[in-house]
């Protein structure tokens, strides 16, 4: 496709199902009412001429370009701001209009720099096309306006401002406040002096409160705001559509390319995840995939003592072969395992679990799924009967109660959470949606511009599954359960078994606050608001799952939406917020030992029989080992040799003592990665990988949708990362002969009955699917158990809250937990090579005013972080965020090394850790700890490759 | 803690959390047997039921005997 930029119908789409009949320039045009008379003319392919609209934001009417004339009407209206009506005559070009046209451009061109030929925007520039489209040809007025010259603004690492090609549209203004919703912008002064601002008049860019997400630069029609790269390698000549390879949302981009260099990341309109928004991550920090500490080369050495060697694909994968097959033969095929990674594609990862099974001969096979939503896995499996969310993206439109537990949606999932911001600030005449917030820390959403939670409850990390309980009891003690639908759609003696139980005096909400630490009327306040205001639709994150009751947390959720009828159509549903990019496809293709693709179980007969005909094995009946499961093993001496594709579990995994232990105990640990990180100190192979942008394959969102993941470069390593396995399994003796990641995917479609109707063929039809795809649903599911569940009948559990062995005491008084933010993402290999550092260059333990004072810690202080699993040292900011007795932290750096602290124990049903609570000791110090200079020597010592240049 | 420590503290935790079932001992079975691996099985069987809560206690023994029955 040669280069063309994304149609721009100038208004946003109407939603009504009245349609209007027009006519336009003697065409007849029929849209959906409430259209504007521009976008009603772009659809039948009539441009008007434009500047200050674009249909991402609404209509503004001040630049006066748009004018047309309407029979009957007096005046030329701007058709931006018209809406259509039944047997309007519209005419978009006439002599008259042409005048006021002209006259409008010359005004604009006679304040901006004539420096055309050599501006960024040259020929993607809207004012350019627009003095073309009108005809304008010579300017009239003296050029001696007023805000040429200023000074540019160049503190944002990805884009420049410059003020003086500004025509003061407000689009950007518009972006930033309808389609981002962080209202960062203002216009100051009026006139030829309107000037767009990022704030205080002394703030610039990277100082103020823009997140960069691009919306502005995106909306912008002049190189006023323009990204970096576009003024260093020049406009694209092609683009291809893809999808972004950070988090769960999954959004769609136009990767635009110079040749097969990529210059930028457009959010992509028709995508159905991001309907054309993106944030830092997706559309700027993709820098890493050039980066120059990017492996290139496969890599081997005896023993991690030793240096790298550098060796050809050939000898790499005949070298791991035989490792694994000597390792086999000693100690038993049982010793050999492998870890797929939701940063991989769904190909990549079927294929890794079917080496595992048919080639390693076991279930060893587990996904760092594991450390995230297994739980979700589990719980939405007993109760409604799959392991996925309910809902797409675009139900939230319906939403009238909102309710976010434990996720953190702004950082977390940003360009979902500017959809959900849209809903909470209302729209056109429509109140916003009510927002209750169940999270130990004041996250961004519950009080940000235009939006403020109506229920706030700040409770004691661990004590998710106590809270959840006590809404129950308010809403079966209060009468507030939806007995229709439980009749018809649940198994209504376990309701009765279950509202029994939450009905009990000791589950009121009074009677638990003195463990939760909510205030019991608030609690009560929040869960009538949740059963009773219209439909309520529940959005949860690893603050849900990462708890020794996540999977209780997952099914207490489930309860609650069961018990309000807050299933099965839109604007309702329980939505697990995932984190990684195919977090929902790496579970969906069978990468957890107990389980082949499609969540059936690997004892189940008929199932193995399916899979061993077509590949021609026989399947072990027996579950393999989960990751933790394999850490004890490989500490026992009985698991030696692990295949760890695209995930590094040493700083991703709890307890980092015992995570190095084991690897430290195994005899051939394969990593196969895009960087040296930080299992590799401990590898004894490495693999190079491919990134994103230089491979075909599909990810699978949050909302079940599967997208397609398309090369638009070769592989810097020479191989995409599908081949490798292929390869790796051939050098094993596997007979495979995939010559496309499609023929990964009709396999899979002919082995999991959820994913029988998709190929690439009709993914690219239809842009994306959302699962089930089946011959009833041939184009997909967005919203699940429309009819009934897929269990039959909805299940009540009883959900007992439980307390977390992990307890306060004298000497570790505090409860940290940890999260994310928004411009880092997981543990940062990829984000902390971009310059997303400008942002978040360490992580940074926040602590409230009272526990600091106590300590003597101010903000800036280098403190010591204890708990009774190790110490690491980082820097405080002191903060009202976190309640007293709790402090919080990232773990996006590998210096900090917050698993250090963290613990191993886990949820009771997936062994999913428990990174939210960890009881801690905070201390005054003076610099890092023993184990931190320790591991940077270690790490120092193990990157050495043999050229002599240490590789980091 | 070592790999039978951590398996007893996994089966009580997972015994406490299957309380409220219907048939708890039966439940707690069914989830070991459907996710743990055969290594952690024997394990657990060869320690016997010292530590153990008596539905664990309960679990490991009807696993271990339909394992030897078998
Ligand atoms: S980049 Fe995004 S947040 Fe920043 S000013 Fe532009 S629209 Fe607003
Ligand atoms: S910066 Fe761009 S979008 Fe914003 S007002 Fe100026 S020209 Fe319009
Ligand atoms: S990181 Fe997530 S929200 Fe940001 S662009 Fe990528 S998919 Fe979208
Ligand atoms: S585009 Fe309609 S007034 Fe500017």
């Amino acid at each position: 496709m040669t280069y063309q930029p994304q149609k721009d119908f100038g208004t946003p789409e109407s939603r009504s199902n009245e349609a209007v009949s027009l006519t336009i320039d003697g065409r007849n045009v029929t849209v959906p009412a409430g259209t504007s008379v521009m976008r009603a003319a772009a659809e039948q392919g009539t441009s008007i001429p434009k500047l200050c609209a674009t249909d991402s934001v609404k209509s503004y009417g001040s630049c006066r370009l748009c004018l047309v004339e309407i029979d009957g009407r007096k005046g030329t209206p701007a058709s931006c701001t018209t809406p259509v009506e039944p047997g309007m005559v519209v005419h978009t070009q006439t002599p008259h209009l042409a005048k006021l046209r002209k006259g409008v451009m010359e005004l604009y061109i006679s304040d901006h720099p004539l420096d055309c030929l050599t501006c960024a925007a040259n020929g993607d520039c809207e004012l350019q096309d627009q003095a073309g489209a009108v005809g304008l040809r010579d300017v009239r007025y003296d050029v001696q306006s007023t805000h040429l010259g200023q000074e540019k603004d160049h503190s944002n690492p990805y884009f420049d401002f410059d003020p003086s090609k500004c025509i003061a549209c407000s689009r950007c203004i518009r972006a930033c406040d309808e389609v981002q919703g962080t209202l960062a912008l203002t216009m100051e002064g009026r006139g030829w002096d309107s000037k767009i601002s990022a704030g205080l008049a002394s703030d610039n860019f990277l100082e103020s409160e823009c997140v960069s997400c691009g919306a502005c630069v995106q909306a912008c029609p002049t190189a006023t705001l323009v990204e970096k790269k576009v003024v260093e390698v020049g406009t694209p000549e092609r683009s291809v559509v893809t999808t972004c390879a950070y988090c769960g949302v999954g959004c769609t981009f136009r990767a635009e390319m110079r040749g097969e260099q990529l210059v930028r990341m457009v959010p992509y309109k028709d995508g159905k995840a991001n309907r054309g928004h993106s944030c830092v991550k997706g559309r700027f920090a993709w820098g890493y995939a050039q980066h120059q500490e990017r492996i290139l080369k496969p890599m081997i050495r005896a023993s991690i003592s030793d240096p790298w060697r550098e060796v050809e694909w050939d000898e790499a994968f005949a070298y791991t072969a035989s490792e694994l097959k000597r390792i086999s033969d000693k100690y038993g095929r049982n010793a050999l395992g492998g870890i797929t990674s939701s940063r991989c594609t769904n190909e990549e990862t079927f294929l890794v679990q079917k080496l595992v099974r048919a080639g390693f001969g076991n279930n060893n096979v587990d996904t760092c799924a594991r450390v995230c939503h297994s739980p979700t896995g589990y719980g939405l499996k007993t109760t409604f009967g799959t392991s996925a969310g309910t809902q797409d993206f675009d139900s939230v439109e319906d939403s009238d109660v909102i309710l976010i537990i434990g996720a953190n949606p702004t950082d977390g999932h940003p360009v979902f959470a500017s959809r959900m911001k849209r809903r909470l600030r209302g729209q056109d005449g429509r109140p916003g949606a009510k927002l209750i917030v169940i999270d130990p820390r004041r996250t961004d959403i519950v009080r940000s511009p235009r939006i403020e939670a109506q229920h706030h409850l700040p409770l004691r990390p661990g004590t998710n599954v106590a809270v959840l309980t006590a809404m129950a009891h308010v809403i079966v003690t209060e009468g507030l359960v939806d007995e229709a639908f439980i009749r018809e759609r649940c198994d209504w003696d376990e309701f009765s078994h279950w509202a029994e139980f939450v009905s009990q005096a000791r589950n009121s909400p009074e009677n638990l606050q003195p463990v939760t630490l909510v205030d019991a009327q608030e609690l009560r306040a929040a869960a009538r608001l949740y059963a009773t205001g219209g439909n309520g639709a529940i959005y949860y994150g690893l603050g849900v799952t990462e708890h020794s009751q996540g999977s209780s947390t997952v099914m207490a959720i489930a309860n609650l939406a069961m018990a309000t009828g807050n299933i099965g159509r839109r604007g309702v549903g329980v939505n697990p917020l995932r984190g990684q990019n195919n977090v929902q496809g790496a579970c969906d293709m069978g990468s957890f030992p107990h389980e082949l693709p499609g969540y059936r179980h690997i004892s189940d007969g008929d199932t193995r029989l399916l899979f061993e005909n077509d590949w021609g094995v026989t399947l072990d009946s027996e579950p393999g080992l989960r990751i933790p499961n394999m850490l004890d093993a490989a500490v026992d001496g009985v698991f030696k040799a692990l295949y760890c594709q695209g995930e590094d579990i040493l700083q991703s995994d709890p307890n980092t003592a015992h995570v190095s232990a084991g690897l430290a105990a195994m005899e051939c640990v394969i990593v196969h990665d895009l960087f040296l990180n930080e299992t590799a100190n401990y590898a004894h192979i490495f693999l190079p990988g491919s990134t994103f942008l230089e491979k075909n394959g599909t990810f699978t969102n949050a909302e079940r949708r599967i997208q397609p993941v398309r090369k638009v470069m070769t592989p810097m390593n020479g191989l995409e990362d599908w081949e490798v396995t292929q390869r790796l399994a051939q050098a094993m003796g596997l007979d495979w002969n995939y010559s496309h990641p499609s023929e990964i995917m009709d396999e899979i479609a002919r082995l999991t009955p959820t994913f029988a109707g998709v190929s690439f063929a009709r993914l690219d039809e239809a842009g994306s699917l959302q699962w089930p795809v089946t011959e009833d649903a041939p184009d997909g599911s967005p919203i699940m158990h429309i009819d009934g569940f897929v269990r039959g009948k909805g299940k009540f559990v009883v959900t007992d809250y439980v307390p977390t062995d992990e307890k306060t005491g004298p000497r570790f008084p505090l409860l940290l937990t940890t999260g994310r933010i928004l411009s880092q993402y997981n543990v940062g290999a990829q984000t902390r090579r971009t310059d997303n550092v400008a942002w978040h260059p360490e992580d940074l333990l926040e602590i409230h005013p009272v526990d600091a004072e106590d300590r003597g810690i101010k903000s800036g202080d280098w403190v010591k972080l204890a708990s009774r699993a190790g110490e690491t040292t980082l820097r405080a900011t002191v903060t009202d965020r976190v309640a007293p007795g709790v402090v919080y932290t990232t773990f996006h750096h590998a210096v900090t090394q917050a698993n250090v602290v963290t613990t191993d124990y886990s949820d009771w049903a997936t062994n999913c850790p428990e990174y939210k609570v960890t009881a801690v000791q905070i201390s005054a110090s003076n610099g890092p700890t023993e184990w931190q200079e320790e591991y940077e020597a270690l790490s120092a010592r193990s990157r050495r490759v043999e050229t002599g240049v240490p590789a980091e | 803690m070592n790999t039978v420590e951590r398996l007893i503290h996994m089966a009580n935790q997972i015994a406490t959390n299957l309380a409220t079932d219907d048939a708890p001992v039966a439940a707690v079975a069914d989830h070991i047997q459907q996710f743990w691996d055969p290594r952690m099985k024997m394990l657990i069987f060869a320690h016997g039921t010292d530590g153990l809560s008596p539905v664990a206690a309960a679990a490991i023994k009807q696993l271990a005997d339909a394992q030897n029955g078998a």
